[in-house]
């Protein structure tokens, strides 16, 4: 702002001597000016508040107003991608994103990593974040269709996440059915044969608590909240 | 999130101390189930006084609580907050609201009617509700989301067995769809009350088995983790 501020009065100083010094011809103005491009950059920090859940690399995405999920819908094939194998690819790659990042791997319980992404001449985009809890069928954690219009540089906003569940993969926790370490059992499954509908999830059973099929034990147990998030404008 | 919804409230507040006085408001309210397998019976949605409370953690449940959380019967809370000159509005879902779904109402409240409270049983459970305290309503026009928490009523054992929804009738009450929805010949998972208070449900234990075992819930479907519904609120001008 201030760097535009200064080159727009130099400009002008530069036409008053021009116009000083040529014949006072008054149809002779200076080109316009094209506005710079302005950039929106955000730093997304995501922490994993679990015991034993590592996160699937975070999908971030940049996005008009409007939402990836909501509780009471049918999980999108991009989140069912998403929630029963950690592959964040198609989700990021949804239709509307304006752009997009990665998180670099898994983050391991109580740790945290922070992910940029950047938007240029769009002051108000609508942010989501994703992340398979991995040592689950199709759980997931995240934000969709939050608006950062309002979010000044260097201004951020933090919040805890509930653990959600696709709703497209049964939460039957049986040996194969499930990608994290836990297990090494299957990803992504174009089946669905739960309520199809996203809800909040009703936690791991594990073996330790009576589900005896279940490859899960205490050690992957979750409650609310399972993350925490945080968003800041950096630029 | 929840700091940007604080701060209205906050403001709100203010406003009301200021004025020192109560107005009349017109409130569009949404109560949706979250859970994954768990359903609501009757819904009861209530403006009252806020010295009043339908219920209050570390306090015996009163009868009227008691029918409710225990066989989803409201009808006992509807003649008390009646007698309290509330603005009600009963059974917005016209019925159970199923897992995922949600319900609309609107609701006049009077001056004075400056509290909302929500309560509807949880199915299958004991006597578990889910519970809105005399949340303060506020005076700024706007939309406000509160999430809210399973309690446990204190007033029967949670032996998660078929049985009765009648005050003091021991067993989950087995409405349809939920008498498809649970299993049988469950031993019982407990008989005792060890607090008989309205506490923090502890959440149903369940098993894999349909036909033995010591539960007649499904373990991997019908538990859940607070919070079990989410209330939106939006305040007109």
């Amino acid at each position: 702002m201030v760097i535009q501020k200064r080159f727009g009065l130099s400009m002008l100083a530069l036409s008053c001597l021009a116009l000083t010094a040529c014949d006072h011809n008054d149809d002779d103005e200076p080109a316009p000016v094209p506005p710079a491009d302005v950039s929106y950059s955000y730093e997304v920090t995501v922490q994993n508040l679990t015991q034993g859940q590592p996160l699937s690399p975070v999908g971030v995405a940049l996005h008009g107003d409007a939402v990836m999920w909501e509780v009471g819908m049918s999980a999108s094939a991009a989140l069912e991608v998403l929630a029963e194998g950690g592959d964040n690819s198609d989700f990021t790659a949804s239709e509307g994103v304006m752009a997009s990042a990665s998180g670099a791997g898994p983050i391991a319980p109580g740790s945290s990593e922070a992910i940029t992404v950047t938007v240029v001449n769009e002051p108000d985009t609508f942010i989501s974040v994703a992340t398979m809890l991995v040592n689950t069928n199709d759980s997931f954690a995240g934000i969709t269709g939050h608006a950062l219009g309002e979010l000044e540089v260097n201004q951020s906003m933090t919040m805890v996440l509930p653990v959600l569940d696709a709703g497209t993969e049964a939460n039957s926790e049986v040996a194969g059915t499930i990608p994290g370490p836990a297990d090494g059992g299957e990803g992504y499954n174009a089946e669905r044969d739960d309520a199809d509908l996203v809800s909040f999830h009703p936690g791991v059973v594990s073996a330790d608590d009576g589900l005896t099929m279940s490859v899960l034990t205490a050690a992957h147990r979750f409650d609310n909240p399972a993350v925490k998030l945080t968003i800041t404008r950096v630029e | 999130m929840k700091l940007k919804q604080l701060t209205p409230l906050m403001v709100a507040t203010g406003l009301t101390a200021m004025s020192g006085f109560a107005q009349a408001a017109e409130l569009e309210v949404t109560v949706q189930n979250l859970t994954r397998g768990i359903y609501f019976t009757p819904i009861l949605i209530t403006a009252h006084s806020p010295e009043q409370q339908l219920f209050n953690v570390g306090e015996a449940a009163s009868t009227e609580l008691q029918a409710m959380a225990e066989g989803g019967d409201i009808s006992g809370f509807e003649t008390a907050v009646d007698a309290l000159s509330a603005d009600t509005v009963a059974n917005p879902a016209g019925g159970l609201l199923m897992p995922t779904a949600a319900t609309t109402t609107t609701l006049s409240t009077m001056d004075g009617n400056t509290a909302l409270s929500i309560v509807a049983m949880m199915l299958p459970t004991n006597d578990g509700f889910i519970g809105l305290n005399s949340w303060m309503i506020p005076e700024e026009p706007g939309t406000y989301t509160v999430y809210i928490n399973a309690y446990d009523a204190g007033t029967e054992a949670n032996d998660e067995i078929r049985g009765g929804g009648a005050p003091g009738a021991p067993g989950l009450p087995v409405p349809p769809p939920l008498e498809d929805l649970v299993g049988t010949g469950g031993s019982g998972v407990t008989s005792e009350v060890t607090n008989a208070t309205v506490h923090i449900h502890p959440g149903n234990l369940g098993d894999n088995d349909t036909e033995a075992g010591m539960s007649d819930i499904s373990n991997t479907v019908q538990r859940w983790l607070n919070p079990v519904a989410m209330v939106t609120v939006t305040v007109s001008e």
